[in-house]
C-alpha cells in the first residue's frame, strides 16, 4: 500500500511542479474545441444533428485524457534515461505494485487535466445536459486515463529510449483518437470504419462521458462501463507483467 | 554471504562476463577491479536482478536472486555508478522515497535521514529540488540514500568517482563504521587503488570478462611480485587504455538492442 501511495505522489508531485507542460498539453484540446466546435458547427447544425460543440466536447476531453495519459505511462523512458527507474527496480517491493502506484499517479494526472479541458469547454459554451451525472462522468474520464496509462507503460517496458515516440503517436494515439466517434457520430457509419470504431477502445470511454455529459448514448452506460472494465484489468495485467520482467 | 558460480553474460556475439566464480565472506569489504568495459557493472546488475544471468549461478544472502528476486532485493543497498535520483523532487523527498519504498518505520527514518544527511552536510539543502544540485552533492545524497535502511550487503559501484579526498575519507568511515557494528557486507568497485588497498579486505580483478585474481591486497602484489596495488593492477591488465565512461559492453549492448530491436 505505502509503495503504491508513494508512487502515486511522485506523479502528483511531478506534474504540479512541471507549470509549462500542464498548460502546454491544453493547447491543442482548445484548438479542437475552437476550430472544430465552431467551424463544423453550422454544417452540423443544418444537416439536423443539433449543436455540435455539446457533442464534440466529450470528444476533447477524452482527446485530452488520451493524450496525458499515454504521455504519463510512456515517461517511464525517461526515468530510465535519468537513472531514477532503477533505484525503483532494486526495491525490495513487488514491481507490479510499483507499476499500479505509477499507473493509478498517472492516471489521477491525466483526470485533472480531463477536469480542466471540461472547464475550458464550458468556457467556450459547451453545457453538460444534467450535473446529477457528473461523479460518473468523472468516472469514465478516470477508467480511460488508468487504460492508456497502463498502455503507455507497456509500451515503454520494450523501448529504450524516445526515438519511438513519434511512431508512437502518429501510429496509435492518433487513430485511437480519430477513429473513436470523437469528432462524429458512430451511427450510420459505412461498414470498414464501423467495425474499426467499434474495437477502439477509446469509442466506449467517450461514448460514455457523452451518455453521461449530454445525455446521447450509441452503446449505453453499463455496455460502455463493462467494456472499459475488462480492458482495464487486461492492460494492468499486460503493464504490470511487461514492467516486472524489465532489464536494465 | 555472495557466492558465484560460473557466472556469464552475453549480449549477443559480445561475452560482457565469462564464467566468472568467486565468494564473499560475511562481514568483509570486497573490492570488484577492473579497468573499464571489464565486466565490474554487468556483474553488479546480475547479483542485483536488474539483469538477468545468460549462464551460472548465484546464491546471495542464501537466496538465488534469479529465483527469489524480492528475497534477493530485501538484502542489499546499491549505489549506481551513474545517477539515479529525481531531479524534479527535492532532496529530503528522493531520500523518503527510498525509505518508504525499503519499509523502513516512520520514527526511525526521520531520524536517519536527518543524521544522514548532515553527515554528507547536505541537510540545509534537503528543500532543493536536486535539479539544482552540483554532481558531487548528487553523488553524496546517493550514498547517504542507499545507506537509509542499513542493508545485509551494500553494493557500490565507482561510489567515490569525483568527489574530493574529504569528502571520500568521511564517507568511508561511516561505511567501515557500519561494517564493524552491523556486521555489513560491503562490495565495491572503484578506479582507485588507493581506496582498495585501504579499505578492503579482499580484492578481485577482472578484466574481459574474466576473472584475473583474486585474494587480498598484499597477496596480489606478491604474486605480481610488485610493489603497490597500483602496480599490481597495471601488471594484470596491462597498460592499454579502455574505453572511457560508458564502457564498451554498454555500448555493445545498446548496438545489439538496436540492430535486434526487441
Amino acid at each position: 500500500m505505502n509503495t503504491i501511495y508513494i508512487l502515486w505522489l511522485r506523479q502528483l508531485k511531478r506534474y504540479v511542479r512541471s507549470k509549462a507542460r500542464m498548460v502546454g498539453s491544453l493547447g491543442q484540446p482548445l484548438l479542437f474545441l475552437v476550430a472544430l466546435g465552431f467551424g463544423f458547427g453550422p454544417i452540423y447544425q443544418k444537416a439536423g444533428g443539433g449543436n455540435y460543440l455539446q457533442f464534440l466536447a466529450p470528444g476533447v476531453i477524452a482527446m485530452g485524457i488520451l493524450f496525458t495519459s499515454v504521455f504519463m505511462g510512456i515517461e517511464i523512458i525517461w526515468d530510465r534515461q535519468f537513472g531514477f527507474l532503477k533505484e525503483t527496480l532494486v526495491a525490495p517491493v513487488s514491481r507490479v505494485n510499483i507499476m499500479i502506484g505509477r499507473t493509478l499517479g498517472g492516471a489521477t494526472v491525466a483526470t485533472i487535466q480531463g477536469v480542466i479541458v471540461f472547464l475550458m469547454a464550458m468556457v467556450v459554451g459547451f453545457r453538460p445536459t444534467s450535473w446529477l451525472a457528473f461523479p460518473v462522468a468523472l468516472l469514465f474520464m478516470f477508467l480511460i486515463a488508468v487504460l492508456f496509462t497502463a498502455l503507455g507503460t507497456a509500451i515503454a517496458s520494450f523501448m529504450e529510449d524516445m526515438h519511438g515516440f513519434q511512431l508512437i503517436v502518429n501510429f496509435l494515439i492518433m487513430p485511437l483518437f480519430f477513429l473513436s466517434g470523437s469528432l462524429f457520430p458512430l451511427d450510420n457509419l459505412p461498414g470498414a470504419l464501423a467495425t474499426i470504431s467499434h474495437m477502439d477502445p477509446l469509442s466506449y470511454g467517450i461514448d460514455g462521458l457523452r451518455a453521461t455529459l449530454v445525455g446521447s448514448a450509441h452503446f449505453g452506460i453499463p455496455y460502455d462501463f463493462l467494456v472499459l472494465s475488462i480492458l482495464v484489468a487486461f492492460m494492468m495485467a499486460l503493464g504490470g507483467y511487461l514492467f516486472s520482467k524489465i532489464q536494465i | 554471504m555472495i557466492q558465484v558460480t560460473n557466472l556469464t553474460k552475453r549480449f549477443g556475439e559480445f561475452t560482457a562476463v565469462d564464467h566468472i566464480s568467486f565468494s564473499v565472506k560475511k562481514g568483509q569489504i570486497f573490492a570488484f577491479l577492473g579497468p573499464n568495459g571489464a565486466g565490474k557493472t554487468t556483474t553488479i546488475k546480475m547479483l542485483t536482478t536488474l539483469l538477468l544471468p545468460t549462464e551460472g549461478k548465484i546464491e546471495m544472502n542464501g537466496v538465488d536472486p534469479t529465483q527469489d528476486k524480492d528475497g534477493a532485493r530485501r538484502s542489499f543497498g546499491i549505489v549506481f555508478q551513474d545517477p539515479s535520483l529525481d531531479d524534479e523532487l527535492t532532496a529530503l523527498e528522493n531520500m523518503e522515497f527510498h525509505g518508504i519504498l525499503y519499509g523502513v518505520p516512520r520514527k526511525l527514518l526521520k531520524q536517519r535521514i536527518e543524521q544522514l544527511m548532515k553527515f554528507v552536510e547536505l541537510w540545509d539543502r534537503k528543500d532543493d529540488l536536486v535539479k539544482h544540485f552540483s554532481g558531487g552533492m548528487k553523488r553524496r545524497l546517493e550514498i547517504a540514500r542507499g545507506l537509509i535502511h542499513h542493508p545485509k550487503i551494500l553494493f557500490l559501484d565507482e561510489p567515490t568517482l569525483g568527489l574530493d579526498p574529504q569528502t571520500r575519507n568521511h564517507i568511508w568511515s561511516y561505511i567501515q563504521d557500519l561494517n564493524k557494528k552491523e556486521g555489513m557486507t560491503v562490495f565495491f568497485t572503484t578506479h582507485y587503488m588507493e581506496e582498495a588497498n585501504r579499505v578492503a579486505n579482499e580484492i578481485a580483478v577482472i578484466d574481459h570478462g574474466k576473472i584475473m585474481i583474486h585474494g587480498t591486497s598484499k597477496a596480489l602484489q606478491e604474486k605480481t611480485k610488485t610493489h603497490t596495488l597500483e602496480e599490481a593492477f597495471l601488471a594484470l591488465t596491462g597498460k592499454e587504455i579502455r574505453d572511457e565512461v560508458a564502457g564498451s559492453s554498454d555500448q555493445l549492448r545498446m548496438r545489439h538492442r538496436i540492430w535486434t530491436r526487441r
